[in-house]
């Protein structure tokens, strides 16, 4: 059976998920492996929501906000910015790949920008195969 | 002991158990110095291997439910650990996760960024003080003449206490303030309501900076990271402003402080505050809210700073974790 990863995304209201929303509308095709959660800030995504996509099996984590500089509250995507950079280094010595987590500018106007990423996100967590992350949760339980 | 009134109501029993332990969770237990008196007055201490000379069978001898507290410190790292966590429980009505260790996993708990062969491997071959051209392992049996020898298996992660066995509650710290362990101690002697169970005791629900006395600014800047020995402390202003990671954001209070107030930064003992499920996430969460940068070139070389964030972020908490280890 053909392997197909499951990626939660964690969407901000203003510009990311206007840009995803965008392409539906424009009834663009990309892979239904992104599922999006719609968050207001880009800032809100709590490294918790990361830890625990992955936690209860997430093979890879997507967070969008708005171009830097764009932010509806102003430093919101710049505070996701510093989180993203601590997680990576800390996801890395976890020893979980670092394309499992990906920071993408999208506004509500790169509706194709966001199609291509959800293709191309979903293409690089498919050759990273299965995140082990709950497999190994559950044998220690 | 057996002089005491007779009229008093009569003692509870108690015991202390180590897993893996440094045995600093049990001295603080004899720390409460002469308040012993008022401890063994109101308890009797049924087991407690580093004091007593009591042995297994003693307590697996014992009635369920027939010790009233049971305070288990240390992770759960072997096979012994593990069976003893399950019969204390059955023999105890109230089974308290004591210190770092039984409560997040603690400094053995750091074990899970290896597994047993990694650990066996250092330990029993490359260490610079091992010669063993034999790879000469520990076996959890091991057949002589007169018949086998058992040790008890080393397993491959370090679990909390919760993670094996059901707990009543727990009390955090590396070690617990021994003042927490004599509040808590009282409150269950003397029959006081006790806190619904899953709770954590003798610690605040708030973070340690809301007790912290250094002098703090609403908004914290950080451009450079710094390790406590690369810098001076000027004794009197918030370590994070000054650029040494403090684990306070993330940690619960309760323990007064004790390390700040002796001019090192907090190292997160005590565990997340209340709702916090992960103590790394909240200080990764916290510290980005500092870092004085938009520009993503500058935050990655600030981040690059901190040296280990894993190790430092869960210092004392890595299997009680979202992670729990490492993926080998």
């Amino acid at each position: 059976m053909e392997y197909h990863p499951t990626i939660v995304s964690f969407l901000c209201n203003w510009c990311s998920y206007t840009g995803a929303d965008l392409a539906g509308t424009s009834r663009m095709k990309y892979a239904p492996n992104v599922r999006v959660i719609r968050v207001m800030c880009s800032g809100r995504v709590d490294p918790t929501f990361v830890l625990t996509a992955f936690e209860e099996g997430a093979d890879g984590v997507l967070i969008c906000g708005c171009h830097p500089g764009d932010c509806h509250y102003h430093e919101g995507n710049y505070k996701c910015l510093r989180r993203y950079k601590l997680l990576q280094m800390y996801l890395q010595q976890m020893g979980i790949e670092k394309d499992r987590l990906r920071l993408a500018w999208i506004s509500a106007s790169e509706g194709k920008q966001f199609a291509h990423l959800a293709d191309e996100m979903t293409a690089a967590v498919k050759a990273l195969g299965p995140c082990k992350i709950k497999e190994n949760i559950e044998t220690l339980s | 002991m057996e002089a005491n009134d007779k009229k008093a109501k009569p003692k509870i029993k108690m015991a202390v158990y180590w897993g893996a332990a440094c045995g600093g969770c049990c001295v603080s237990v004899l720390d409460v110095h002469e308040a012993l008196f008022d401890v063994v007055a109101a308890a009797d201490l049924v087991f407690w291997p580093i004091a007593l000379d009591t042995k297994y069978k003693d307590v697996e001898a014992m009635a369920d439910g027939e010790i009233d507290l049971t305070l288990y410190n240390g992770a759960v790292r072997n096979s012994e650990n593990e069976h003893i966590a399950h019969l204390l429980r059955k023999k105890s009505k109230i089974l308290v996760a004591y210190g770092s260790c039984a409560h997040m996993g603690g400094i053995p708990g750091l074990a899970n960024f290896s597994n047993r062969e990694g650990i066996f491997e250092r330990v029993y071959q490359t260490s610079e003080s091992t010669v063993n051209p034999d790879r000469v392992r520990p076996q959890p049996v091991t057949k002589v003449k007169e018949g086998e020898l058992t040790i008890p298996e080393f397993y491959n992660d370090v679990r909390t206490l919760d993670q094996v066995t059901d707990v009543d509650y727990y009390l955090p710290g590396c070690p617990p303030q021994t003042e927490r362990l004599v509040e808590v101690f009282m409150a269950i002697v003397t029959g006081a309501e006790l806190p619904p169970k899953g709770s954590v005791v003798g610690a605040l629900e708030k973070t340690q900076c809301d007790e912290c006395t250094r002098k703090k600014t609403e908004n914290k800047k950080i451009k450079e990271f710094k390790r406590p020995i690369d810098f001076v402390d000027d004794g009197e202003t918030c370590f994070l402003e000054q650029g040494v990671i403090c684990m306070g954001p993330a940690t619960r209070g309760g323990c007064g402080y004790r390390c700040i107030e002796g001019n090192a930064p907090c190292r997160g003992c005590y565990g997340p505050p209340a709702d916090v499920p992960d103590p790394g996430a909240r200080m990764m969460s916290a510290i980005g809210t500092m870092i004085d940068s938009n520009d993503e070139k500058e935050i990655q070389k600030i981040v690059e700073q901190i040296a280990d964030p894993a190790g430092t972020f869960y210092r004392f908490s890595l299997p009680g974790s979202i992670l729990r280890r490492k993926l080998l």
